[in-house]
């Protein structure tokens, strides 16, 4: 079980933790994910459902803005190969196309933006049955390269400010509309809601 | 619609704000016909609480009628229902264990930020109660938008009323949870610090589950007169020392198990809070209370510590030797009230507990801030007010 989390480190600990970041950053190059950039954030979460079933959902790429706040929309380009918009300050949006590296059904996706991506990334997903029948652990480990220059600078502020609270939030989203059907909200009108959004 | 709106410390205002909207499949809006305040709304009105924001409507005592629903919604219109004060999923894990107030959706995802830093998870969203709780507008109000509307509002007969069933969203549940985790045995003498309405409810709970004996703690006369009533012995901490007391009245024991119903606001506790905004405005001496401190080192060896009172951050001095080398067991937290709702309802009914003796004021939301200013200046005289948008 998790092989790509135990290197040379002394412990089973997954890499995102490691308090040594570039250990962490040659752990996941060992496994599955080709790294790109340094900055590495992971995050798991115990979701109260069967591991097919949220497996199933994630797999459909299309589906992902619903949780994840930054993404504008995904496009399926082929099985293997999308298109990603995320959202950027200043009404900006940046893009890349994405390729899955890595695909075991019901275990793990992993991805690599191509060639002239906006914001260079990498990573993985894996999904694993949780003891005690608690359902399915989902670990999201995200590796990306904060774009330089101006608009860099603007970009990377959604991407550095907190890369580990953005996915982390994106997480517990997933987790609510998995475990729930909805995504809690505390609006208590329409307007709220969409100003929040 | 009209609500009750937060605007600092003791300054709450009624004002016109747009009416909740359905904006989730398992919602309901609820018409809001009894709302009351608590004494947690005070630690809100006295400014302790951070993360409030200017209009925030306060709120977590309510019920009314079903006015509205979402699709996914269980209730029908025209229902009655209690709503709890805690937002729950009913699908997580933690739900599925009735840990209600441990759910790890009610909390809009952003908000959970803060307690997750704070206290190493966070906690289930609560109507009514600053943005580390969700940011949710509470029920003091005509109207409220009610989460999860399948799993928490509990439905109630017509002809019962409001006045009997209102508390069934918070304080009596709370009570009983104080007295459930007490862990009452034939014999026991169990000691309650603090006689306002949790700790009222946990006289009578700890009285139905058993108790030989109940000794009621507080300082206001009309209070332990109350506690009386339900059959509690009374020590006035004003004029007695209460561990000699408890040590006496007890043959040298000490109670088996005791209850903290004071709370943070407990008058004189020292907190030490994590929290600059609690830190800037806590300038409370040290002597004049020590309610979970005393109680720890009043419980006998081997016995029990129950703490329904609500900490939000460190609090000094605190006897962790006593609690360990006496060997007693703490057990606290929010209310798991969706756990306790339909138990309590069916003892409400069978008229096993009483509810209506605690209100002591009944006003139209409109007069909501003077209710606040009441609450807060006379604890004696104001035990609980009950709010009614309905009345004029
Ligand atoms: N766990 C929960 O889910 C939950 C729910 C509701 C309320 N609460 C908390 O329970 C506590 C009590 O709530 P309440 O509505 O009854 O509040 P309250 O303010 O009406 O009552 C507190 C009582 O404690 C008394 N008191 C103060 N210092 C004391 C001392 N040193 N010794 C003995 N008594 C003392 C006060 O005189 C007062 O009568 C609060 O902290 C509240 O926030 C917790
Ligand atoms: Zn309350
Ligand atoms: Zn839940």
């Amino acid at each position: 079980m998790n092989d790509h989390h135990r290197q040379d480190r002394g412990d089973d600990a997954p890499p995102a933790t490691s308090k040594q970041r570039d250990d962490a950053l040659d752990e996941v190059a060992g496994g599955a994910v080709e790294p790109k950039g340094d900055s590495l954030t992971g995050r798991t979460v115990t979701i109260n459902r069967p591991r097919a079933e949220v497996y199933a959902y994630w797999r459909d790429f299309a589906t992902l803005p619903t949780f994840m706040d930054n993404v504008e929309r995904v496009d399926r380009i082929d099985e293997k190969r999308s298109h990603w918009v995320v959202k950027a300050p200043a009404g900006r949006t940046v893009e890349w196309d994405s390729v899955i590296t890595e695909e075991r059904e019901g275990e793990t996706i992993a991805w690599a933006s191509t060639e002239g991506a906006d914001v260079p990334n990498s990573g993985r997903i894996d999904f694993r049955d949780a003891p005690g029948g608690r359902g399915t652990q989902v670990t999201a480990t995200i590796v990306y390269d904060p774009p330089a220059g101006a608009v860099g600078k603007l970009i990377a502020k959604i991407f550095q400010r907190e890369p580990a609270i953005q996915a982390r939030r994106d997480l517990r989203r997933f987790k609510q509309l998995m475990e729930t059907g909805e995504i809690a909200t505390a609006a208590r009108t329409r307007k709220q809601f969409e100003e929040e959004a | 619609m009209r609500a009750l709106t937060w605007h600092g410390k003791h300054d709450v205002r009624v004002e016109t704000v747009d009416d909740p909207e359905i904006l989730n499949p398992r919602d309901a809006i609820i018409r809001v016909t009894s709302t009351a305040i608590c004494g947690s709304d005070l630690h809100l009105y006295d400014g302790y609480i951070p993360t409030m924001r200017k209009g925030d409507i306060l709120g977590h005592e309510f019920m009314g009628e079903v006015v509205e629903t979402g699709s996914g919604s269980t209730l029908e219109k025209g229902q009655r229902v209690v709503v709890p004060f805690t937002i729950a999923c009913g699908g997580c894990f933690h739900c599925s264990k009735h840990q209600y107030s441990a759910c790890d959706n009610g909390n809009p995802a952003d908000n959970q930020d803060i307690a997750m830093e704070l206290y190493g998870q966070p906690m289930s969203g609560l109507f009514g109660y600053s943005h580390m709780t969700g940011g949710y507008a509470g029920g003091q109000a005509e109207y409220v938008r009610v989460p999860f509307s399948d799993v928490g509002p509990i439905v109630v007969p017509d002809g019962i009323d409001d006045d009997e069933v209102l508390f069934l969203s918070d304080i009596l549940p709370t009570g009983w949870m104080a007295a459930e985790n007490a862990q009452i045995e034939p014999g026991d003498t169990v000691a309650i610090w603090g006689c306002g309405p949790v700790g009222l409810f946990a006289v009578q709970s700890a009285m139905l589950m058993g108790a030989e004996r109940v000794i009621a703690i507080d300082h206001f006369p009309r209070r332990l007169e109350l506690a009386r009533r339900f059959g509690a012995e009374t020590i006035n901490f004003e004029e007695t020392r209460t561990y000699e007391a408890l040590m006496e009245m007890t043959g040298g024991i000490g109670p088996d198990a005791v209850i903290d119903a004071v709370g943070l606001e407990a008058h004189g506790f020292f907190v030490d809070n994590v929290i600059d905004q609690i830190k800037a405005s806590t300038f409370l001496g040290t002597d004049r209370t020590h309610a979970i401190r005393q109680a720890i080192v009043a419980c006998r060896k081997g016995g029990r510590v129950s703490m329904p009172a609500v900490y939000g951050g460190m609090v000094d001095k605190f006897p962790l030797g006593a609690l360990m080398e006496k060997g007693l067991t703490l057990k606290t937290g929010q209310t798991h009230v969706q756990h306790y709702m339909p138990g309590l309802l069916s003892a409400v009914m069978e008229g096993k507990i009483d509810t209506t003796f605690l209100i002591s004021h009944r006003l139209p939301l409109e007069r909501a801030p003077d209710g606040y200013r009441m609450f807060h200046d006379d604890q004696d005289e104001v035990t609980k007010v009950v709010l009614k948008p309905g009345m004029h």
